[in-house]
């Protein structure tokens, strides 16, 4: 294995790839990155087939010949460990879904960001990294908590780094995994003028959870993009994550579409705590609790969504029960009162010290007391 | 984790105190499973000992309810704390499976 990192990008359309190769031009200069090109899934396969050493494809749906959809589902015959990101059109739900199933490992929509799809790619290449490691790894593992440093480093490469840059919105997240346990992860998105935002938590932990994570996440984004009320989004996941589980696995989370104009945020929750709003006086009060279960149980679960319009200076705190329930040496948990007090009359001045204060104060109460569960909060600030 | 079990017919209510997280959710749903008799019809877990359940908790008490309603076996839980009872109701569990306010209501529901 190389250190510069071949992607095949398989479209039908001519300009794609001067345009790829004029806007990667630093990548490719550095070495970081090598492209190949394909017109369609036949050209494409015969190009795999030919080099071994190709390590992730970019493809189109609709194309002549063999479209991406159909490729798709003979990338494994090639090389199972092979990584695609699909380029869909924009809310085409029903593509999405499909290349999901069909194992894509995430989708960029067109017209292409190549901003996002920067960020797509080298999080692509890092998953790839963390598994093809983990693979190696793996004959020798014998013990549990290998596997499980495993999971979470799956699960930390995941999260995304970089949060929106929009006026009105402020956004810092940040998750601190406990040694056993992986199952939280918050994630963070632009739809069109909005912002989409999630903390979630999956039930156990380990290989199986961490895997149960991503399709929650890929099953979460490709909704959110889909369909745009945050009550349908849950619905639309809930169906999809409730169809195949034998393992009763399941997510607790919330679901969050923020408008920086207006300073409206709409929310549903399944089954997770509601988020906390400290107004810009200092006052904090819960969110009201909207209606739903935990997702990936049960089939037709009804999901409500409530609203709330931010003022300038107000912070809506969103979190997992690893902040809560976080103990102390005399088995205390921290709880929704502590959670309160971090800010009743003290208005937090941005979202990163919101968030920044939340992981102090847990801190500082858990002392020395290990660790058992992971800590998650997302804060969200219109400035 | 501590339990206890009291069979009257077919009828077995076990009570379970303590705590359940991931460190020790298939010891307990083990531990549950192994107190279960084929002839067992009504199967009530008391929790009113339990100080704390977290997300795997719930779920092998999902996989239980599922196992034991496969078996056509009714299954509820009862007696609750406040705090075990918010994890029930904010995950949304308590539409999932039976919850009843004490052994006697479980009994008749």
């Amino acid at each position: 294995m190389t250190d510069t990192y071949k992607i095949l990008v398989v479209d039908d359309e001519p300009d794609l790839e001067p345009l790829v190769l004029q806007r990667m031009r630093r990548q490719i200069r550095s070495k970081e990155y090598e492209f190949v090109f394909a017109c369609d899934g036949v050209d494409a396969l015969e190009k795999l087939n030919a080099d071994p050493t190709i390590d992730m494809v970019l493809s189109d749906i609709n194309m002549p010949k063999m479209d991406g959809l159909t490729l798709l589902q003979q990338l494994p015959d090639v090389d199972p460990n092979l990584r695609a990101v699909i380029v869909s059109a924009y809310g085409d739900m029903d593509n999405i879904r499909t290349a999901m199933n069909r194992g894509a490992f995430d989708f960029v929509t067109k017209p292409i960001d190549f901003d996002d799809l920067k960020i797509t790619i080298a999080r692509t290449l890092d998953h790839l990294a963390e598994w093809r490691e983990a693979l190696a790894s793996r004959d020798q593992l014998v013990a549990l908590q290998n596997e499980l440093s495993i999971a979470s480093q799956l699960q930390q490469s995941i999260l995304p780094a970089i949060p929106p840059e929009t006026d009105g919105c402020e956004v810092s997240a940040n998750m601190e995994p406990a040694r056993n346990v992986g199952g939280d992860f918050y994630d963070y998105f632009k739809l069109d003028n909005e912002v989409g935002l999630v903390v979630a938590d999956v039930s156990d932990k380990g290989i199986p959870a961490s895997m149960f994570m991503m399709s929650s996440r890929t099953a979460l984004k490709g909704a959110a993009i889909g369909v745009r009320e945050p009550q349908m989004v849950l619905t639309e996941v809930n169906n999809q994550l409730q169809q195949d589980n034998p393992t009763f696995m399941f997510v607790t989370l919330i679901y969050a579409l923020y408008n920086p104009e207006t300073g409206l945020l709409t929310y549903s929750i399944a089954g997770h705590d509601p988020p906390m709003l400290v107004s810009a006086d200092g006052t904090v009060t819960e969110l009201t609790l909207t209606k739903g279960i935990a997702v990936g149980i049960a089939a037709d679960v009804v999901y409500t969504q409530e609203s709330v319009t931010l003022e300038p200076g107000d912070t809506v705190v969103l979190y997992t029960d690893g902040v809560t329930e976080a103990m102390n040496a005399d088995n205390q948990q921290f709880g929704l009162g502590r959670l309160t007090e971090v800010f009743e009359g003290n208005s937090p001045e941005s979202a990163t010290a919101a968030n920044e204060a939340v992981f102090e104060r847990v801190r500082i109460f858990a002392g020395d007391a290990p660790q058992s569960d992971d800590i998650t909060c997302l804060t969200l600030r219109r400035p | 984790m501590e339990f206890s079990h009291d069979r009257s017919g077919d009828t077995l209510v076990v009570n379970a105190s303590g705590r359940v997280d991931g460190s020790n959710a298939s010891d307990f749903l083990e531990s549950l499973q192994g107190m279960f008799d084929p002839g067992d019809q009504r199967i009530i877990l008391d929790l009113g000992g339990l100080e704390y359940i977290s997300s795997a908790g719930l779920r092998v008490l999902l996989m239980a309810a599922q196992n034991l309603d496969k078996q056509n076996k009714s299954f509820g839980i009862c007696s609750l704390t406040e705090a075990v009872g918010d994890v029930f109701r904010i995950s949304g569990f308590d539409q999932i499976i039976n919850v009843f306010p004490s052994v006697e209501d479980a009994k008749q529901g």
